[in-house]
């Protein structure tokens, strides 16, 4: 005798699309989504393109503003200055980072209060910490250079202004890096350290053989988040020296905001903002190929 | 041998672990010992470390001139709004690309991951055209909209959920709930966990987002924070004491969320970066 069929069974096997739930569901992302992210993004690529101020479009330019830019020496200024900050506290950011997660995950006892100081900096608003800073940076009252025994105008001083600033934001943010690390080394079965320490090997050897080659990972994604977060450098520098003493701190994103904000050129800002992506997208990459390279050369 | 140099590196270890820790607290602790004293002392040409005369004068001041409660409010209230909307419209669109089938689903998670490659910084200038358009300008709407499109909020949510087995979600289909239902009462509740890391880290990041209320606000009295500190030398003047005051007000809100919930922040900012804590 002949089943019946039942028409459940198919659908059963590949089940029903779900297109108006989820529809309902994603609405309200997608609607901010598109509003606050898609059109804004293309609409920056279309304003590159055209000579425009804050409230109003004109004229479509094509590439003009490109031309301009590439002849811009403020602009490469800003860029070289990003750059400089970016080399000021890349390095520092990772290996200190790096460093107190090993102290974090050594001193057992002191493990919670350790861990608190070291990254309750990066949770506070930006401007508390360019208020600290600009108090200790003090030519006459401020309490570094009471230490050093010096009148250094820091923030003033054209050579000093950006590794100063680059101090603080290491201050600030280093607790976000011992953060990444630690969670690395969490990561190491403690049973690699047992076998290496039935092989004989100790303190350094340990570190050297274990510890650093399982940390690589951590290492990779630290570094390429820290080039793109000393990239975007902004607040810290607009807040604690305006861009001065004589442009040694206006950075990339400061030019365009000035383009933007103060000049009212909108097309030639949007212009910037297109370069800057394209430089923070080639870096990004850069390191990930220069990685792959090291890791190909050594196996 | 072995014995020693490992005794060594305990010493150099734990100076280290010392040495650094009192460079991170010292800031804090300067701003603090400087609010703590009367004006004058602040620029006296003797220098002490602790206060000479230890008063709260430079706090009352503060938070009588000056508008530092108003942005400790405007700032509690973007935060939280960023929050509650960041929180619900994510748990949805994960829920939907995670549990759902429908049309076109792998493009539009691809298109909103799209957004971890677009620093939030290229898209202010048209994003301040648009709020200028709209009337948003110096507007507590304007000032939260912008910042609750979170793809990674969205991505940690999807992985979660994908990582939940699928007959959870088919007993209560069978029971012919709707997808918000089942999202509410079987997903949610076993989720508590990540939804507060998130949440906890998307407040934080809310109260201390300096870049877009700095281009959206012009008015002193829609001021976040973060934004309101670095104003106060216009309501101060050059006046150390009560600017450490107000610095520390200010940091008071993030530093109690921290250490009230330290092991979620922790996490929270973890698994926002990719990795598992």
């Amino acid at each position: 005798m002949e089943r019946p069929r039942i028409p459940l069974a198919t659908a059963a096997a590949s089940p029903p699309r779900e297109n108006l739930p989820a529809l309902a569901l994603l609405a309200p992302f997608l609607i901010a989504f598109l509003l606050f992210f898609l059109v804004p993004a293309v609409e920056t690529f279309w304003l590159s393109l055209t000579e425009s101020s804050l409230t109003r479009t004109s004229a479509f330019v094509g590439l003009e503003n490109y031309a301009t830019l590439v002849q811009d020496t403020s602009f490469w200024d800003a860029l070289g200055n990003t750059f400089y900050f970016a080399l000021l506290t890349v390095i520092p950011l990772t290996a200190i980072g790096l460093v107190m997660a090993l102290l974090v995950n050594r001193f057992v006892a002191a493990q919670g209060w350790l861990q608190g100081v070291f990254f309750l900096p990066f949770v506070l608003p930006i401007s508390v910490m360019t208020l600290i800073a600009d108090w200790m940076l003090q030519p006459s009252s401020g309490v570094i250079n009471h230490i050093l025994g010096i009148q250094r105008p820091w923030l003033a001083d054209p050579t000093w202004a950006l590794p100063a600033v680059a101090i603080g934001t290491v201050w600030w943010t280093v607790g976000f890096n011992m953060l990444l690390f630690l969670a690395g080394l969490r990561n190491i079965p403690a049973e690699q350290y047992e076998a290496a320490a039935l092989d004989g090997a100790r303190g350094w050897k340990l570190f050297a053989n274990i510890t650093w080659p399982a940390l690589r990972p951590v290492t990779v994604t630290c570094l390429i988040l820290q080039v793109i977060a000393s990239l975007k450098v902004f607040g810290q520098t607009y807040i604690l020296t305006s861009g001065g003493p004589f442009n040694t701190t206006r950075v990339t994103l400061h030019y365009m905001y000035e383009t933007a904000f103060t000049q009212s050129d909108a097309g030639y800002a949007a212009a910037i903002a297109m370069a800057f992506v394209a430089v923070v997208i080639l870096l990004s990459l850069l390191q990930v190929w220069i990685v792959r390279w090291l890791e190909k050369r050594e196996s | 041998m072995n014995g020693k140099s490992n005794l060594g590196w305990t010493v150099i270890g734990a100076a280290s672990a010392v040495l650094l820790a009192a460079l991170w607290a010292a800031p804090l602790l300067w701003a603090l010992s400087t609010a703590l004293r009367p004006e004058l002392e602040t620029v006296s040409a003797d220098f002490h470390w602790l206060p000479q005369t230890w008063t709260l004068d430079a706090f009352a001041r503060t938070l009588g001139a000056g508008n530092l409660l108003r942005w400790l409010f405007n700032s509690a209230l973007v935060a939280l709004s960023v929050t509650v909307v960041t929180m619900a419209i994510s748990l949805m669109a994960a829920y939907a690309f995670s549990q759902l089938r429908f049309r076109g689903r792998s493009l539009l998670f691809g298109l909103a991951m799209l957004a971890f490659l677009l620093p939030f910084e290229a898209l202010l200038v048209p994003l301040f055209r648009t709020m200028n358009q709209l009337g948003m300008i110096n507007s507590y709407a304007g000032i939260v909209l912008p910042q609750v499109v979170s793809p990674v909020v969205i991505y940690v949510f999807k992985q979660f959920f994908d990582g939940i087995p699928a007959d959870f979600r088919e007993a209560a289909v069978m029971d012919g709930a709707g997808p918000l239902r089942v999202l509410w009462s079987v997903y949610l509740p076993i989720s508590g966990n990540i939804v507060w890391a998130m949440a906890i880290v998307t407040f934080i990041a809310a109260w201390n987002n300096f870049l877009w209320p700095f281009i959206i606000v012009t008015s002193n009295d829609m001021m976040t924070i973060p934004l309101g500190l670095t104003q106060t030398y216009d309501a101060f003047g050059v006046r150390y004491a009560q600017l450490m005051a107000a610095a520390l007000l200010g940091a008071l809100p993030v530093a109690l969320a921290y250490v009230l919930f330290q092991k979620k922040v922790t996490q929270g900012f973890l698994a926002a970066s990719g990795l598992k804590g």
